[in-house]
């Protein structure tokens, strides 16, 4: 795949069939013949064992940047149909990797060397442990003689990986390797899936064997609960049918879960009104009539009031984060909670599960589904919901001699683009923004950094989704001018790689979200949070090769849209904004969310 | 200065009467549900593998788990160790302490023992040696084995339950202690009881949450 990355020059990519190009490289055997699929040549070293782990497990992309310690496997993945992409950073590389594994369902895959290599990559496999995204992350490492002697490039990567990581393995033996390699691919992705990390020596990676590794399978000591307990279910199901007050609160795991479609059925069936979390967006149409859309910190007023007087929760796959919560005493404080949710470690970890279902979400949401025969009598409740979906709209003013409204652009995007369109965000304002006036219909087509909140996070992502992604699927990342700064180094990837994505850079010129707390909390004292200068990100995408765009007008947006769209490739739009707007409603950190503020004066 | 919404202000909307405790468990007005820190034993059976033990002190900091001694050692089964914690914590910690420690890959399984397990500690008890008839009479009173003796101190080994060896060392406290040293809580279960036996550990989990459904009370049994 070398030389198709060669092949893919700067100079090339506006050909109209670069769409093509992406889409070939995908299919196995594009590069080798139809025979090297059918007989893969033996094995001879770890290295190579390691990449036919990735084979096997149906691997085609992989993201990451050459070094020392990872040659061998390197040298491994020249003759493999593995693609490799070549990122400008590692943390753009397990960004990548995770948004891949966002949007695919399976497991990203990154790689790097030892030692900084290795460092860098720990921002994105955090961000996937905190979101629970499947990811499998291979660091080279000195060789096994020199490690504990401070070598050259060497870093303790198991130590400081073990907290962020689901799993993670210190390769010891070239015959063992590729089978080190499988498990953590399965690891990664059963069950509640997570990232996981295999270290390799280049001793071991360089070492003779010709053990073919394993097939992908999780551990004995690893068991995952499929159904729920029965007598549990059918309580809950009780519980249900004699609600007042429902609601489900759908989070990141319904989606993870593939659940999307049997919560939707159910929500409708029995009309309960449906809240979903900040990684739950797009498991439930935020169009439909039931949808009160995300509940949080910058939830909707209508989602924060119906979960704060709700007499039942029927939360699915969420591990009810603070963010989400707010005050724990204040949070949900009439309902019976009923939580379903793959790992036994997030019932009762911060809220109390009146009804404790640990299992898969599609299949005890279906239990449920069984097991309840009568729909909640909440017709006033639903009336309810409805008057607060009118009395906190989440309309705003767009004075055309004023600023342009950031709201306006992210309502704009999502109008130019279809309904599967993919968004990814980096982390602030923006993000919330995009939260707020996207309208989700889709799962796996909302790809932020949730959990860890890394700035940055957007472009690489971009990248990870544009491959993951369906052709047909816009990708557009929604950005803020600090994250933006952060990793846009990745716009030589995307301009080598020739993907066609959307870059919406939101430039206030500051820090927003930093500002708008200084603004309610720190007595407005701009502390290192006001960049004032800003460079002109339209003029620097063209400078990457990528194409430039500038908004500073309303007039400007829906046209300057359609066109960075209709650009095949990459593409960035400095949009400049009103650098005072603020995201609105916010509960202060923890706060009561049915207390949350609409204005400032209100926090 | 922009970005405020329409709508009633948060002094003009209903809110709900009840509230949650900080451990997000509802209060009930007439039975108000607390947990108080207990001590208990949790023992667990791990692959015997560099890191173990590395991974599972990392989880009880990171997650501040209350933690007063851990012991590890090998078992029957060379692949095998037993890890031994001592954990303080109120009741949903301790149910949190057994599920992390459960989602641990190279953890194979976990009990929270019995109030009336077997728990032994061991002490090395290093005092000055001026009173040699004294220092030998608290010895043997709590059984404490001389290990070794010089002119000047003698140190004994005080094999018991945690609160002998505490009361062991106040009492030697007398004739000054140079230095002490102990190994922290083992445990075993009694009788044909296992103390962490070879179920796989999502078995276990499911049996246990289903019994939370009784957490709504006041839950205590130590």
């Amino acid at each position: 795949m070398s030389e198709r990355a060669a092949s893919v020059t700067p100079a090339e990519e506006q050909h109209d069939d670069h769409e093509e190009t992406t889409a070939d490289s995908r299919e196995p055997g594009d590069e080798g013949g139809p025979d090297d699929e059918a007989e893969p040549t033996p094995v001879a070293t770890g290295a190579e064992a390691v990449v036919r782990a990735l084979e096997n497990a149906g691997v085609e992309y992989a993201f990451g940047v050459q070094g020392g310690a990872i040659m061998p496997v390197y040298d491994a993945l020249y003759d493999s149909d593995v693609y490799h992409v070549t990122m400008a950073h590692e943390q753009g590389a397990s960004h990548a990797a995770d948004a891949y594994g966002i949007v695919s369902g399976e497991p990203g895959v990154c790689l790097a060397t030892s030692g900084p290599g290795a460092t860098n990559l720990v921002t994105g496999i955090a961000d996937a442990d905190m979101d629970s995204d499947p990811m499998i992350a291979l660091t080279g490492q000195v060789p096994t003689e020199f490690v504990g002697n401070d070598a050259f490039q060497e870093t303790d990567t198991i130590g400081v990986t073990t907290p962020v990581t689901k799993d993670n393995t210190f390769s010891t033996d070239a015959d063992r390797v590729g089978t080190d390699v499988s498990e953590a691919f399965a690891l990664a992705r059963e069950g509640r899936p997570g990232p996981t990390l295999v270290d390799l020596p280049k001793d071991v990676t360089n070492g003779e064997t010709d053990r073919e590794p394993d097939e992908p399978r999780v551990p004995d000591t690893y068991e995952v609960q499929e159904r729920a307990d029965s007598e549990i279910v059918a309580a809950a199901a009780e519980r249900i049918e004699n609600a007042a007050r429902p609601i489900m609160l759908l989070g990141g795991g319904v989606i993870k879960g593939e659940a999307s479609d049997v919560c939707r059925e159910f929500a409708i069936e029995h009309e309960i009104p449906v809240v979903t979390t900040m990684p739950g967006l797009g498991s439930f149409p935020e169009d439909h009539e039931l949808a009160m859309e995300m509940a949080g910190m910058h939830g909707t007023g209508y989602a924060n009031m119906a979960i704060t007087h709700c007499d039942t929760m029927i939360a699915v796959g969420t591990r009810f984060d603070d963010r989400l919560t707010g005050g724990i005493e204040t949070f949900a404080p009439d309902a019976e909670v009923i939580h379903v949710d793959i790992d036994p470690a997030e019932i009762s970890k911060n809220i109390h599960a009146d009804y404790p279902l640990v299992g898969d979400a599609g299949t005890v949401v279906e239990q449920l589904a069984e097991a309840v025969e009568t729909s909640p009598q909440a017709t006033k409740w639903r009336a309810q919901c409805q008057q607060w979906k009118s009395d906190y709209s989440m309309a705003y003013d767009a004075p055309e001699d004023e600023p342009v409204r950031p709201e306006f652009v992210v309502e704009a995007l999502d109008e130019a683009t279809s309904d599967r369109a993919i968004v990814t965000t980096g982390v602030g304002q923006h993000q919330m923004w995009a939260c707020q006036y996207w309208t989700f219909t889709e799962p796996r087509t909302w790809v932020s950094s949730h959990g860890l909140g890394a700035m940055g996070y957007g472009l690489p992502a971009a990248i990870g989704a544009r491959l993951a992604a369906d052709d047909d699927q816009e990708v557009v990342c929604v950005d803020g001018d600090g994250s933006f700064l952060m990793t846009m180094q990745g716009l030589s990837v995307a301009v080598r790689e020739n993907l066609d994505i959307t870059v919406v850079v939101l430039n206030n010129e500051y820090i927003g979200m930093v500002r708008q707390w200084q603004d309610a909390f720190f007595e407005g004292r701009h502390s290192a949070s006001d960049y004032g200068w800003m460079p002109e990100f339209d003029k620097l995408a063209e400078a990457f090769g990528a194409q430039g765009y500038r908004i500073d007008d309303y007039d400007d947006v829906a046209d300057t849209i359609a066109d960075a769209l209709a650009y095949d490739g990459p593409s960035v739009i400095d949009a400049h904004i009103d650098p005072q707007a603020n995201v609105y409603p916010m509960v202060p950190s923890g706060g009561d969310n049915g207390q949350f503020a609409l204005t400032e004066d209100q926090l | 200065m922009s970005g405020g919404l329409e709508g009633p202000p948060p002094e003009e909307r209903p809110t709900p009467e009840g509230r949650r405790n900080k451990q997000g468990i509802r209060i009930d007005p007439e039975v108000e549900a607390t947990h108080e820190p207990r001590r208990t034993v949790i023992s667990a059976l791990v692959e015997h593998e560099p890191g173990v033990l590395a991974e599972v002190s990392g989880l009880f900091s990171r997650r501040q788990f209350n933690i007063e001694s851990l012991t590890v050692g090998p078992t029957t089964d060379d692949d095998r160790a037993r890890i031994t914690l001592v954990v303080e914590e109120p009741d949903p910690g301790i149910d949190q302490v057994k599920k992390q420690l459960r989602k641990l890959i190279p953890v194979i399984s976990v009990r929270e023992l019995e109030p009336d397990a077997m728990r032994r500690e061991l002490a090395l008890v290093k005092v000055d040696a001026d009173r040699p008839d004294q220092v030998a009479a608290v010895a043997d009173m709590y059984d404490a084995k001389t290990v070794d003796s010089s002119p000047e101190t003698a140190t004994f080994e005080v094999t018991g339950a945690r609160q002998k060896i505490d009361a062991a060392i106040e009492t030697f406290g007398q004739f000054g202690i140079r230095e002490i040293s102990r190994t922290g809580t083992t445990a075993l279960a009694r009788g044909t009881d296992e103390t962490a036996g070879r179920e796989p550990a999502a078995a276990v989990s499911s049996a246990e949450t289903a019994n939370q459904t009784t957490y709504t009370q006041t839950h205590t049994d130590d």
